[in-house]
C-alpha cells in the first residue's frame, strides 16, 4: 500500500465526509421550510411527499434529519477542538514539567482516563444548564484527559529519539525542542487520534441530547431528533430512521477517514498464506539409502517474489553433525526450519525429497512422531520460553504430550537432565518463570529437554548467537556431550565458523540460497577453502579460541 | 522463604488499597464541587427564578450554602462517613434509599452485559486470530473487520432504538420498556453488550495475532503440541493479561453506556435516576449517584487488577520494576 494510493475505504471516507459537510451547508438553507413548517399532515407515515413521514407537528422528518447535520457537525467540531487543544496543552505541559510533577500528573491522568467520560460529562452537565454550549464544554472537557495522556506519551517517546537527544546536548532549550521537534513529529499521530476524538464526541454529544441533557428544543441535533422519535416510536416508527442513519453515517465517515490516515502513516501489507499441495505423511526409504535426513533440491520462496533457498541438497547420516554456515539472509535458517517442518506459512516450499527418517516433511507427519524424533533448539533472545508459564510446565511438555509420561515422572527426568547440564538447584528452577533465569541457563534448559526425549535429530538454529563467549563454550560443550552420549544427529546453524569447526563433522557454506562450498573441519582448520565467500567469512569472523572447549570435551 | 512469597501480595494489597482511597478522595472532591461551581447563586438555580425568598433560603440551608466553603466540605464528608447522603429535593426521600432502590437494576444490567461480552469476545477473537494467522482465510479476516467495524459505528443508544423498533414494536417479542420481567432485560443487555463485544474481540484478535508471532509460540510449535493445548496453555495466558487490562477500561466505560441505555428502555436504574435528577436539579441525588457510579467503575478496575495478579504474578512485580 503506497502512500499515494487511494483505497476504496479512503475514497468512501472522503466522499461520505464531503457529502455530510455539503449537507450541513446546504440543508439548513434549502430545507428550512419543510423542516420548520407546522402543517396539518401531523404524524404521517412515509410517502412520496414525505419520504420518512412527518413528526407530530407535521414537520418533514427527512428534512429535519438533514438540517440537524449542521448543528451536530458544528458542535462536534467545537468539542473536538476543546478536547484536542486542551489535551495537547496539558500533555505537553506535563512533558515539559519536572520528573516528579510528571509522574504525579500522569498517574492522575491514568486514573481520570479509567472513568467513563460520559459520567464526567454528566457532572459538568449538572453544573451548567443544558444547552449547546454546556454540551460542548461537558464533552470537550471530559475528552481532555485521554488526549493529554496520549500527547504526553507520544512526546516522551519522541523526546528519547536520537535527534532530540542531540538537540539537547547542543543546548537547545526545552521549549524550543518542543516547538521544533516534538510537536511537528507528533502532528500525524495526533491528527489520526483527533479523528477518533471527533467520532467519539459526535456519539457522546448526541447521547447527551438524546437523554435530554444536551441541545434543547427548538434547536435540534441528531440526538434530540432521536429522542423525539423515541416518544412516538409506536405511532411513527419510521421517524427513528433519519437521525439513526445520520449518526451512523457520520461515525462511519470519520472512522474511514481515520483508518485511511492511519494506513498512510503505517503502511503494512499482509502476505497471503500459501496453500500447500497435500503429500503423504510418511515416505518409503529405499534400502540402500542409509541417510537419516535427505534433502533434495529444496526451494523456498515468497510467492510471486524472490526465491530465498534455491535448490539445496544434502544428507545427514545417523549420528552425524552437519553445520549450515552463512550470513543472515543466506537461507540457512529457512533450510533448517524446512527440515524441522516449522517453515513459515507465508512461504512457498518445494523439494524433490525432504525427509527425516521416514517422515515426509513435505506432508503433515504425525505430531507425536515429530515431537519425539526431531528436537529444535533456538537462539535465545530472552523470548524463547513463554513468560507466563513456569519452566517446569514447558520443559516437560514433550515428555507429557508425546511420550505419555505423568507429570511427576517427567519432572523427575527433567530435573536430572538439568543437573547434568550443570544447572544449580534444578528442582527449584522448574518452579520459576523464565525471566528468573539467565540466557545461558535457559539455553542449557532447552538442551536438557532434548537429552531426555532422545530424538533422532536435533535442529539447532543459532543456539549460541545471543550468548556471550564464555557461556557459548558451556552450551557447545553440552551439545558435544549429547552427541557423544546419545549419538544424536544434528543440523547446526551458525554464522560463526569457529563455533562449528569444533563441533561438526561436515560444514555446508550457504550464500544467497545456495550451498557454495562443502567442507570438513580439517580443511577449515588448515584454511583449505576455495570459494571466495568462505574465505571472506573466515576473515570476517575471527575464529574463536576453541582450545578450552576441545580440552573439556 | 514465606516472607519472600508473601511480600509481593501484601505490597500489592496495600498499593491497591491506597489507589482505592485516592480514587474515593477524588470522587468525593469532584461530587462536592458540583454545587459550589454552579454559576450564579446555586440556590436560585435550584429553586428556579420564580421561587420566593423563603424557598430560596430553605434550599440554601438544605445545601449548606449559608456556611463557608470549608464547613460545607466538612459537613459533606462527615455525612458520607455516616452514609448520610442528604435528602432528595424531588421526593423528600433519603438519597441512600433512592440509590439503593436503583442500584440493583444497573448492577444487574452491567453484570449481564460484561459477562456476555467476555464469554463471547475472548473465544471469538482468539478463534478468528488463529484461523487467519499468517494470512490464511483472507475472507474471514475481511468479514470480521467489516462486521465489527459496522457494529462499532452504531452507538449503543442508536442500537437500542433500532432493537426496540424491530423486536418490541415490530415483532413484539420483548417489552419495549420497564424492568418487570426477565424478558425486559433482553433488549437492554443486547444494546449494551454488542458494541463492547466487537471492541473486545478486536482487541483479543489483535493480541492473539501478536502472541502467535512470538518466539515462545515457535518453541511450543517445535514441541508439536496439539492445537487445543497450545491455545489454552500457551496463548491464552499471554492474551488475557493485555485483554483484561484493556477490557477493564472498556467495561468501566460501559457504565456511561448504561446511563443512556436505561433512558431508552425506561429502565429504573441509576442512569435513568441521574438524568431525572439533573433535569430537576436534585443535587443531593446527583452527588450520590455520581459517587456510586464512580465507585462501581473503581471496583471494576480493582477486580480486573486482582484477576490479573492471580493469572500473571508478574503484573504485580512490574509495578515496582
Amino acid at each position: 500500500m503506497g502512500s499515494g494510493r487511494w483505497t476504496a475505504s479512503m475514497i468512501g471516507g472522503v466522499v461520505l465526509g464531503l457529502g455530510l459537510v455539503a449537507v450541513a451547508v446546504v440543508a439548513p438553507i434549502a430545507l428550512a421550510g419543510p423542516a420548520a413548517q407546522l402543517s396539518g399532515d401531523a404524524g404521517q407515515g412515509p410517502g412520496p411527499e414525505h419520504l420518512l413521514g412527518t413528526d407530530n407537528l407535521g414537520r418533514d422528518n427527512l428534512a429535519r434529519a438533514l438540517v440537524a447535520t449542521r448543528l451536530t457537525l458544528l458542535m462536534t467540531t467545537a468539542t473536538t477542538v476543546v478536547a484536542v487543544v486542551g489535551g495537547i496543552v496539558v500533555g505537553v505541559g506535563i512533558w515539559l514539567s519536572g520528573p516528579r510533577v510528571r509522574k504525579v500528573a500522569l498517574r492522575l491522568l491514568e486514573t481520570a482516563v479509567a472513568y467513563p467520560s460520559l459520567v464526567f460529562a454528566l457532572v459538568i452537565a449538572a453544573i451548567l444548564r443544558p444547552g449547546v454550549v454546556s454540551s460542548v464544554v461537558a464533552i470537550g472537557v471530559a475528552g481532555i484527559p485521554s488526549f493529554a495522556r496520549l500527547t504526553a506519551n507520544l512526546a516522551a517517546k519522541i523526546s528519547t529519539s536520537d535527534y532530540v537527544t542531540t538537540a539537547r546536548l547542543l543546548g537547545v532549550p526545552t521549549w524550543a525542542i518542543a516547538v521544533r521537534h516534538t510537536l511537528p513529529n507528533m502532528a500525524e499521530p495526533l491528527l489520526i487520534l483527533a479523528t477518533t476524538v471527533f467520532a467519539l464526541s459526535m456519539v457522546e454529544l448526541s447521547a447527551l441530547s438524546f437523554i435530554g441533557l444536551g441541545v434543547q428544543s427548538p434547536s435540534y441535533d441528531f440526538g434530540l431528533l432521536l429522542n423525539e422519535s423515541l416518544t412516538q416510536i409506536y405511532t411513527q416508527p419510521t421517524s427513528v430512521v433519519g437521525p439513526s442513519i445520520m449518526i451512523v453515517l457520520t461515525g462511519l465517515a470519520v472512522m474511514l477517514l481515520g483508518d485511511a490516515l492511519a494506513a498512510r502513516a503505517n503502511p503494512r501489507g499482509v502476505r497471503p498464506a500459501v496453500r500447500r499441495p497435500s503429500a503423504p505423511a510418511v515416505v518409503p526409504v529405499p534400502a540402500d539409502d542409509g541417510a537419516l535426513v535427505r534433502v533434495g533440491n529444496l526451494r523456498v520462496g515468497v510467492p510471486g517474489g524472490p526465491e530465498l533457498v534455491r535448490g539445496v541438497s544434502f544428507t545427514i547420516e545417523p549420528g552425524e553433525v552437519v553445520a549450515l554456515v552463512g550470513e543472515s539472509g543466506s537461507g540457512k535458517s529457512l533450510t533448517a526450519m524446512s527440515v524441522a517442518g516449522l517453515q513459515s506459512e507465508e512461504l512457498e516450499m518445494h523439494a524433490d525429497v525432504l525427509r527425516v527418517g521416514e517422515l515426509n516433511m513435505l506432508g503433515q507427519p504425525d505430531a507425536g512422531r515429530l515431537g519425539r524424533e526431531i528436537a529444535v533448539v533456538y537462539q535465545d533472545p530472552g523470548s524463547t520460553f513463554n513468560p507466563s508459564l513456569r519452566m517446569g510446565v514447558q520443559l516437560t511438555e514433550v515428555l507429557r504430550s508425546h511420550l505419555g509420561m505423568g507429570s511427576g515422572r517427567a519432572r523427575k527426568l527433567v530435573t536430572e537432565a538439568l543437573a547434568r547440564v550443570n544447572i544449580s538447584e534444578p528442582a527449584q528452577r522448574l518452579r520459576q518463570h523464565p525471566h528468573k533465569l539467565s540466557g545461558g541457563m535457559r539455553q542449557r534448559c532447552m538442551i536438557a529437554t532434548t537429552m531426555v526425549t532422545t530424538p533422532k535429530l536435533i535442529v539447532a538454529d543459532e543456539p549460541t548467537t545471543a550468548l556471550d563467549v564464555t557461556v557459548q563454550h558451556e552450551v557447545l560443550r553440552q551439545f558435544r556431550r549429547i552427541h557423544r552420549e546419545q549419538g544424536t544427529a544434528m543440523l547446526f546453524i551458525s554464522h560463526d565458523l569457529g563455533v562449528v569447526e569444533a563441533l561438526c563433522d561436515r560444514i555446508l557454506v550457504m550464500k544467497e540460497g545456495e550451498i557454495v562450498e562443502r567442507l570438513t573441519p580439517d580443511r577449515l582448520r588448515s584454511r583449505d577453502v576455495h570459494h571466495p565467500y568462505t574465505k571472506a567469512l573466515m576473515e570476517a569472523v575471527p575464529v574463536v579460541d576453541v582450545a578450552p572447549l576441545q580440552g573439556s570435551a | 522463604m514465606t516472607s519472600v512469597r508473601e511480600r509481593p501480595w501484601v505490597r500489592f494489597g496495600l498499593q491497591r488499597l491506597g489507589g482505592l482511597l485516592l480514587s474515593f478522595a477524588v470522587l468525593v472532591a469532584v461530587t462536592f464541587v458540583i454545587v459550589p461551581l454552579i454559576p450564579g447563586d446555586p440556590a436560585v438555580a435550584v429553586a428556579g427564578l420564580e421561587a420566593d425568598g423563603a424557598e430560596i433560603a430553605r434550599i440554601r440551608q438544605e445545601l449548606g450554602l449559608d456556611q463557608p466553603l470549608h464547613v460545607q466540605f466538612l459537613d459533606y464528608v462527615g455525612g458520607l462517613l455516616t452514609l448520610d447522603l442528604g435528602t432528595s429535593f424531588a421526593s423528600g426521600q433519603d438519597v441512600a434509599t433512592v440509590i439503593l432502590a436503583r442500584l440493583p437494576f444497573t448492577a444487574e444490567l452491567a453484570l449481564f452485559a460484561i459477562t456476555l461480552v467476555l464469554v463471547i469476545s475472548v473465544p471469538a477473537g482468539m478463534f478468528v486470530a488463529f484461523l487467519t494467522h499468517g494470512g490464511r482465510r483472507p475472507w474471514l479476516d475481511h468479514l470480521f473487520n467489516v462486521v465489527t467495524s459496522l457494529v462499532y459505528a452504531v452507538p449503543q443508544y442508536v442500537m437500542a432504538t433500532m432493537l426496540v423498533v424491530v423486536f418490541a414494536v415490530g415483532l413484539g417479542w420483548f417489552p419495549a420498556a420497564g424492568a418487570e420481567t426477565v424478558s425486559s432485560l433482553v433488549l437492554p443487555t443486547l444494546a449494551l453488550m454488542l458494541l463492547p463485544t466487537c471492541v473486545v474481540s478486536r482487541v483479543v484478535r489483535r493480541e492473539t495475532a501478536v502472541v502467535l508471532d512470538q518466539d515462545y509460540i515457535r518453541t511450543a510449535r517445535g514441541w508439536r503440541i496439539g492445537r487445543l493445548r497450545l491455545f489454552g496453555r500457551y496463548v491464552l495466558p499471554n492474551v488475557i493479561t493485555t485483554t483484561l487490562t484493556l477490557s477493564g477500561l472498556i467495561l468501566a466505560a460501559q457504565l456511561g453506556g448504561a446511563v443512556v441505555i436505561e433512558t431508552v428502555f425506561a429502565f429504573p436504574g441509576l442512569g435513568q435516576g441521574i438524568v431525572e435528577a439533573i433535569l430537576s436539579r436534585d443535587y443531593p441525588v446527583i452527588r450520590g449517584t455520581i459517587l456510586v457510579l464512580g465507585l462501581m467503575a473503581t471496583l471494576i478496575l480493582v477486580v480486573v487488577d486482582v484477576i490479573l495478579a492471580v493469572i500473571d504474578p508478574r503484573s504485580m512485580e512490574d509495578d515496582h520494576g
